[in-house]
């Protein structure tokens, strides 16, 4: 009885469905005031255009080209999303998935073009980069007890020094970035496999895409499914406890920052294995990619799956910021709407907690009504929602206090 | 060259030792602060305004008043963002912080960027402000050695930081609320006013800091490039001073050297017969940083609710 007449909203997945619409919907409204404070006369036309991408574009054969560009830039933000998510999981915080993904671009450029290795030897070696950079972090933090999050940011700071170090060596001489892998070693490229017909011939569509929704689906039964990502889980959610029941407590620490890195390291050849773009070795700040992972896995309610709609769309506004009229708006405004989208996501927790207070609140009311001999305070009901309850006692007052 | 490298070393301390001190405030009082970078850009940029806009012949002290008082009150503000969310709405400090600092950079490089197209008319789509003549008048020439007032108002700081932290009522509540603040409230202590009080001193701070960064060695700044983890680094002094503003200042000595070495090392012979590339000295600020972390991070003396959203009702 109790199951049909579950409300809609209940369901959680839909409880961060919407707190995520209203996160984007927040941080669209707040970029679009931005722009009517720098110019009211075009900010209407400059959204749309951000939201509308390759759209703009009239014919058909076009639109599906940037489209395939749109895709081949989402994989690796995907690839990033999912390493954020998964330390996440363990309860660790990888801001240093951006230096594991500039540490990716390292190995994956260098064996492509240093050593004229094929692609997936490259992939490979730029998943190891990103897990050897992912396993120090890990290591610091269980030996040395170094906060995750201020080792990946010194961390990130050193793979961006040393990457352009090392790709200098191979950097072409007449222009800061790294020689073509086009030119140099063809077979450094992801194939294709016949994806790129279905997007007007863009060269640069690869199995990249397949490849990145295919580790999103990994990560969600590694997470859900199996007794390796229970335990993962259970060392973040009470390190002792796990310990206690016999869990290599200090190992799974260090195996989840390695696969993280590596999801990251990989997200990384995932793109520049594709061509789309050169590595710039006099870059002087840490690529976005690896933060906007972090917008990315918030976003999509730190879901594997959610991931895959939240990378796409992030990626979307982001390529489209260059489409404003870059004589009087900059296409930074994209940046400034997916850094508010995640803030407005920290307060998805508290988005839920008042939604769940609404409808135990609705149920209270509807039981008494229905018990009206009952005293309502002890909760007599004879099918009470078991779970609910604990949490609900403690809710009104953390509600109150917060108002 | 000796004298350079002290002056840029005392410099990148100062910045080093504010902003460290800021998060010092912060978690003390309970509460992570991640989001100092972000603090740092916000501060520099109202501080680079002032500095780009008020007329030079006001003269030196009305300039150096103003651009100080605009920073700390820019980086106040914009800690509000954290206190909000922290404290008010118990959302994760850690992505709040994060959050803090992507949205500094963007805001920021929207803004100037902004300010430079329309005044140019849409030729100069530069993040860059300048600064030249503003920047002059912080700087007291002796000899080979620049005195830059900056240096004077992180002195100022740390004394009024220790009083602050230990010789006042308010530092004794601020630090129970970051060490129980559960027994803090129970002894009639506003836990919530203390933890605002706390963010907000690190905003002063943090945006103190931005300014002094940014006019440490050069002329203009590009806002494109936030500030490069010295937030983070300023993380790493106050963790290496055990959350404790003396020490706190004798490791921003000790990280502002390294940073300083990358600045000036061409002008030592030895260093410059190494022959390594500029690559090398970039780096060197955050290995040593993660080296002193990783011995010294063992005892931590961490505040014991530091990053736990205050509950009333819990124990």
């Amino acid at each position: 009885m109790n199951k049909q007449r579950k409300p809609l909203l209940s369901h959680d997945w839909l409880q961060t469905l919407l707190a995520s619409l209203l996160c984007i919907l927040g941080g669209l409204i707040i970029g679009f005031i931005v722009l009517l404070i720098i110019e009211p006369s075009g900010a209407w036309e400059a959204i749309i255009n951000i939201l509308k991408n390759f759209f703009r574009y009239p014919s058909q054969k076009l639109q599906l080209k940037y489209l395939g560009q749109t895709l081949t830039r989402t994989a690796p933000l995907l690839m990033c999303s999912l390493s954020v998510l998964f330390a996440y999981k363990v309860g660790m915080f990888n801001i240093g998935a951006a230096g594991q993904y500039v540490a990716g671009a390292c190995a994956a450029l260098y064996f492509a073009l240093a050593f004229k290795m094929p692609w997936w030897v490259c992939m490979l070696a730029a998943m190891a980069a990103g897990a050897l950079l992912g396993a120090f972090s890990g290591a610091l933090k269980t030996y040395c007890n170094v906060n995750v999050v201020i080792s990946g940011i010194m961390l990130n700071w050193i793979a961006l020094y040393l990457t352009n170090l090392i790709l200098a060596t191979v950097k072409n001489p007449t222009s800061p970035y790294t020689m073509a892998v086009r030119n140099i070693n063809p077979k450094a490229l992801l194939p294709q496999m016949g994806l790129n017909t279905l997007f007007g011939n863009e060269k640069t569509v690869t199995i990249a895409i397949p490849l990145a929704v295919i580790m999103a689906i990994v990560v969600w039964i590694v997470l859900n499914k199996t007794k390796f990502g229970y335990e993962l889980k259970a060392t973040g959610y009470n390190y002792h406890a796990a310990k206690y029941s016999g869990m290599k407590e200090n190992r799974n620490i260090i195996l989840t920052m390695m696969i993280s890195g590596a999801l990251a390291g990989m997200g990384a050849a995932l793109l520049y294995l594709t061509g789309i773009e050169e590595w710039e070795t006099t870059i002087s700040s840490v690529p976005g990619m690896g933060f906007n992972g972090i917008a990315v896995a918030f976003l999509g309610g730190l879901s594997p799956l959610g991931s895959i709609l939240s990378a796409y769309f992030i990626q979307h506004i982001t390529l489209g910021g260059g489409n404003v009229d870059l004589s009087v708006y900059c296409a930074q405004i994209s940046s400034l709407i997916s850094s508010l989208i995640i803030f407005l996501c920290a307060f998805v927790a508290f988005f839920k907690l008042a939604i769940q207070n609404r409808l135990r609140a609705k149920e209270d009311a509807l039981r008494t009504a229905a018990v009206p001999s009952a005293d309502p305070a002890p909760d007599p009901d004879p099918q009470p929602d078991p779970d609910p309850v604990p949490i609900a006692d403690d809710d009104p007052q953390k509600g109150g206090d917060a108002e | 060259m000796i004298l350079l490298l002290l002056q840029y070393t005392l410099l990148f301390a100062s910045v080093l030792m504010l902003v460290a001190l800021g998060g010092c405030f912060s978690e003390r009082s309970g509460v992570i602060n991640i989001g100092l970078e972000g603090i740092m850009v916000i501060g520099a940029l109202g501080g680079a305004l002032v500095m780009k806009f008020l007329p030079v012949e006001l003269g030196a002290p009305v300039m150096i008043l103003t651009t100080i008082l605009v920073s700390a009150l820019a980086g106040m503000l914009y800690s509000l963002l954290l206190a909000v969310a922290a404290i008010n709405f118990k959302a994760d400090q850690t992505i709040t912080g994060t959050a803090m600092n992507m949205l500094a950079t963007a805001a920021a490089t929207v803004a100037v960027k902004a300010m430079n197209t329309a005044a140019s008319g849409g030729s100069d789509v530069s993040s860059d402000i300048i600064y030249t003549r503003a920047r002059d008048m912080f700087i007291v020439r002796m000899g080979n050695f620049e005195f830059n007032w900056f240096m004077v108002v992180a002195l100022v700081a740390l004394i009024l930081s220790y009083i602050l932290l230990y010789k006042v009522r308010f530092g004794l509540r601020l630090r129970a609320c970051g060490e129980h603040p559960q027994a803090a409230a129970s002894v009639g202590i506003n836990v919530y006013s203390m933890r605002y009080a706390g963010v907000m001193i690190s905003g002063i701070l943090g945006g103190l800091g931005g300014i002094v960064y940014i006019t440490a060695g050069v002329s203009s700044w590009k806002f494109e490039n936030g500030v490069a983890g010295f937030g983070f680094l300023a993380l790493a002094v106050m963790i290496f001073g055990q959350w404790k503003p003396i020490k706190i200042a004798l490791a921003a000595l000790l990280f502002g050297f390294f940073r300083a070495l990358g600045n000036v090392y061409t002008g030592f012979d030895l260093l410059k017969s190494l022959n390594l590339p500029s690559h090398i000295y970039n780096m060197l600020p955050y290995i040593i940083s993660l080296l002193v972390l990783a011995l010294t991070s063992k005892n931590s003396a961490a505040p014991k609710a530091e990053g736990i959203p205050y509950d009333k009702g819990s124990r």
